[in-house]
């Protein structure tokens, strides 16, 4: 058995020494490159773009405008399967390029040169008028009447505003004696930074176009191009190669449209378009934004009476993965702590920034850093202890969502809590880190999360895997799911040896997917991987076996229900005794004069279910106040994602959706000009995400509760690592100098401002004991009694 | 006008001469004349660290050294660690058992300024690894593989076991 093993990543040899190929790796040095010319307005109309100077420099091929775009097909951006139903549909609201300019850094134009300074330097001569309009940056003004509008079909900005309503609200808070806790929470903008920047590129065979792509989402991107181009989905072929890590922004169309458009431009050229770092960050995908405001009606016996959630969400310019990000976070709040009173209203509005997309964790990072800090807020308001209150009101074992069918089958709440208390000394710390005084002060705080795995039943679950059996007796596995780095390829390694039963080297996974030959599969996200590619693995490798042992029975005359394969060998199961190994049957079935088969088997397994994913973090922090600066001393999440196929290859997951969640908690925030709309810190000097020496060690804990829906006990776990670390940090934060943070990042800058507001610098240092009931006093504004 | 200039020097072991564009990085050089792929374009502005290579045995981002400045110089990438009969390193097997390996694009220039600081056979604690290689960017391990990747192996070239007490830590 090697699901369970940590055996090393099949791609492992390769990458350690430079031999995996990624996009630009693999690109003939006779393309062209294409460079992009953004829009230096937030919102506005192009009038004029005079290309006559940039035309004069040599090297350049062509420059093409939005001018030139003679068909205008809008589509849709999102990585999201295809619905036949028009109500399902992402909205189609992008143009290859554009004379509406919505952001500052919207694509207007393209030059096509033989190199990559002419490009460059044709850029810098290219003129533009525009027709300037107002713009609005702040998602709450943007929703105002009279605020500058995006897109006309969507009055006052407003993409999307979903509800949830259960019991009576109104009617619940009347109840007497319920205390009222109520707070806003604030979630940055954020960029992804793989460290490959987005790259593509793209040549005519026939009137056939090639893509090579950067892509988590090879068969999506196929059908999205033939949309935006107008093409046959047939005469588009799209190729993933190795990927330098993508996390949601390659969960995107980005600009394989525009690629494919300019090598039709220039005759079928190859060109290619190699994205610059500058301009990943404000022309690919963003974090969605979201402000939260939570009101909770508590008994006095530190049960919900009553629960209202507001969540406003930035999209920016266009809609890409819209409203399902804040949909998600908010589906979330009635199921983590279940409340027989609830309102939910969550609203996604356009605003004239960068474009918002899918990021790791889907909204739940924004969700909790909301629902989890308001939580902590609740017991402090309550006098109750944090792990004590989350326990009683945590979903318990048997939860079931009436829609996602998805149950809690085990106490993976309480079990995950335990043992990251546990492993951080948990109980101790937070008693000697009560009523500290002074500047210097520690803290230790909790916060939880809950993920669903894969997107059923909001959209559709596929997976396809083929197998074909060569003559060695080893086999090639082929699935649409899509390895990025995350080490699926190995995870599909060690299912598919279980199933047919030979040794992993004799599984061949084909990590590098073309949409011509790989069979149909949506792709890297929603933390699906392992989970759906499991179905149609195990379901094609007992096809295969099925049809291996039918010819053994031809070649051994034994009948295929006392035959096994183990190890690479026919055995017969009623007494053990190895009758052949694979390797001579397979060269048998090939070559046979008298019986030739070649050996493959392929199926589609549809997903009809879904799986809650769950785990914790605890932070412990040392906050230096006159400095404003928080430093995490320790910090450990511990998951239950059910069966972990490779622990090692799971622990190291963790690790780095843990850094992602200290960069959210403590430094990452895009930054726009009030003024222009203009990104400000679009790299990576002047946007911070955490660096080797922001981190304590990383502890990655698991308990493993086998997920009964799955068909290897696994669940999510690509993006839960990312989702409770903020909160726990913030929660540390609080639990060391009373102040409830609202905004992340909790930098200085917004430190200074939570300190200043909780009047931590009002008095004489060192006047340790009012400066705690001051601390306690200003936690204790949120709250009344009713 | 564009200008070029004929450079010479040594690229994993061999004697090279390029004519090149005197405005090219080093990473140009290695990536487009020579087709040594590992070195990987990140930023190209010398923030993330994944072009690392060695210099005379130090490391460089190589996208914003010169490459005219590479003349007469050794330089060293990933491509020249392992054997030509594809044998590779001790750093290069502790990447693969720690799975400090994800999507790997950050891999070899964390690996070259590795190779850096462990050619100096010191002790270093966690602490100064953190800081040797804190001018690499990685999105996929939170650095906590590729430190134990280090630290693993510097302990061995060092003859101390991986359990030996850590200096300067506690």
């Amino acid at each position: 058995m090697y699901a369970g093993k940590s055996v090393k990543r099949v791609d492992a040899y390769d990458k350690v020494t430079g031999r995996t190929r990624y996009t630009d790796d693999l690109c003939d040095r006779g393309a062209y490159v294409a460079r992009i010319l953004h829009s230096t307005i937030a919102h506005g109309k192009v009038l004029k773009i005079d290309t006559a100077e940039a035309e004069k420099v040599p090297g350049v091929v062509k420059i093409l405008t939005c001018f030139d775009l003679k068909e205008k097909h809008y589509f849709a951006t999102a990585g999201h399967p295809w619905s036949t139903d028009p109500a399902h549909q992402d909205v189609a609201d992008r143009l290859i390029l554009t004379e509406d300019v919505k952001f500052y850094g919207d694509d207007i134009a393209a030059v096509v040169a033989e190199d990559e300074v002419a490009a460059a330097q044709a850029l810098r001569l290219i003129r533009v008028e525009y027709e300037e309009y107002p713009f609005v940056l702040d998602v709450q003004e943007a929703m105002k009447d009279g605020a500058p509008q995006l897109h006309e079909a969507y009055p006052n900005n407003i993409l999307k505003h979903t509800q949830i309503r259960k019991g009576d609200y109104e009617q619940a808070i009347k109840e007497p004696g319920l205390i009222k806790v109520e707070g806003w929470y604030d979630t940055p903008t954020v960029q992804h930074c793989h460290i490959e920047n987005f790259i593509c590129y793209a040549e005519m065979t026939g009137d056939r176009i090639q893509i090579v792509s950067s892509t988590q989402i090879p068969h999506i991107v196929r059908r999205v191009v033939g949309q935006a181009l107008g093409m046959d989905w047939g005469r588009i072929k799209v190729v993933k190669p190795y990927i330098g890590g993508g996390f949601g922004n390659k969960q995107d169309i980005l600009y394989e449209p525009l690629c494919a458009w300019l090598s039709i431009q220039t005759g079928g050229h190859l060109v290619k378009l190699d994205v610059p770092r500058e301009e990943t960050f404000v022309s690919n995908r963003v974090r969605h934004a979201i402000r939260s405001h939570i009101i909770s009606w508590v008994r006095p016996d530190g049960t919900y009476a009553a629960r209202k959630l507001e969540c406003f969400s930035d999209q920016g310019a266009y809609a890409s993965h819209g409203h399902s990000i804040c949909a998600k976070g908010a589906g979330a709040f009635p199921q983590l702590y279940p409340c027989d009173n609830v309102e939910v209203d969550a609203y996604t509005v356009f605003t004239n920034k960068p474009v918002a997309g899918a990021m790791r964790g889907y909204g739940i990072p924004q969700a909790m850093w909301a629902v989890e800090g308001h939580t902590e807020e609740v017991a402090a308001v309550l006098n109750e202890d944090p792990l004590e209150f989350r326990r009683k009101n945590l979903m318990k074992v048997g939860y079931t969502d009436g829609f996602s069918k998805n149950e809690m089958y085990a106490d993976s709440f309480n079990q995950c809590l335990e043992k990251a208390m546990e492993a951080i000394d948990y109980k101790r710390k937070s008693e000697e880190y009560k009523n500290q005084t002074g500047d210097i002060r520690k803290g230790i705080g909790m916060a939880v999360f809950w993920y669903n795995t894969a997107v059923w039943p909001i959209s559709l679950e596929t997976s396809s895997c083929r197998m074909v059996l060569n003559p060695d007796g080893s086999f090639q596995v082929q699935v649409g799911e899509t390895e990025i780095g995350q080490g699926a390829d190995t995870a599909f390694a060690q299912m598919a040896a279980d199933v047919v039963g030979v040794p992993i080297e004799k599984v061949h996974v084909m990590s590098c997917q073309d949409t011509d030959v790989t069979p149909f599969g949506t792709g890297a996200y929603a933390s699906r991987q392992t989970y759906t590619a499991g179905f149609s693995i195990r379901q094609t490798g007992l096809l295969l076996k099925e049809r291996i042992l039918d010819y053994a029975h031809i070649l051994t005359r034994m009948p295929v229900f006392n035959l096994d394969i183990i190890d690479g060998n026919i055995v017969r199961t009623t007494d053990g005794r190895v009758l052949m190994s694979l390797a001579s049957l397979a060269e048998e079935a090939q070559y046979s004069l008298s019986e030739s088969r070649h050996i493959t088997a392929e199926s589609t397994y549809q997903i009809k279910s879904n799986a809650y994913s769950f785990g914790c973090t605890i932070a412990e922090v040392e906050v230096d106040i006159p400095m404003c600066k928080v430093t995490l001393v320790d910090v450990v999440n511990c998951h239950d994602a059910g069966k972990l196929i490779n622990p090692s290859l799971a622990e190291a997951q963790v690790h780095g959706g843990m850094s992602m969640g200290i960069g959210y908690g403590l430094s990452e925030k895009m930054i726009f000009d009030p003024k222009t709309g203009r990104t400000l810190n679009n790299n990576l000097l002047d946007y911070k995400l955490s660096t080797f020496m922001d981190h304590p060690d990383l502890k990655a804990l698991f308990v493993e509760n086998e997920e009964p829906t799955s068909a290897f006990g696994t669940k999510a776990l690509g993006e839960p690592p990312a989702c409770s670390v903020a909160p726990a940090i913030r929660n540390a934060v609080f639990h060391a100098t009373g102040v409830a943070v609202k905004e992340a990042p909790m930098n200085p800058h917004n430190l200074f401002r939570a300190f200043s507001e909780a009047g931590l610098f009002d008095k004489e240092p060192g006047a340790g004991s009012k400066e705690d009931d001051d601390a306690a006093a200003s936690s204790g504004k949120n709250q009344e009694v009713q | 006008m564009k200008q070029y200039k004929l450079i010479h020097c040594t690229v994993n072991g061999k004697e090279r001469e390029a004519m090149i564009d005197v405005r090219a990085s080093l990473t140009d050089l290695l990536r487009n004349d020579f087709r040594l792929t590992s070195v990987k374009k990140g930023c190209e502005v010398g923030e993330c660290g994944a072009c690392n290579v060695l210099v005379n045995g130090e490391c460089f981002n190589s996208c914003i050294y010169l490459a005219v400045w590479a003349d007469g110089k050794e330089i060293l990438t990933l491509e020249g660690l392992a054997d030509p009969d594809g044998g590779i390193s001790d750093i290069q097997q502790a990447f693969i058992d720690e799975a400090a390996v994800q999507c790997g694009f950050c891999t070899p220039g964390a690996i070259m300024s590795a190779v850096e600081i462990l050619n100096e056979k010191r002790l270093l604690s966690d602490e100064e690894i953190r800081v040797r290689m804190s001018g690499h960017l990685c999105r996929c391990t939170g650095y906590e593989n590729i430190l134990r990747a280090v630290k693993k192996t510097m302990l061995k070239r060092l003859g101390l076991s991986s359990e030996a007490p850590e200096k300067q830590e506690g």
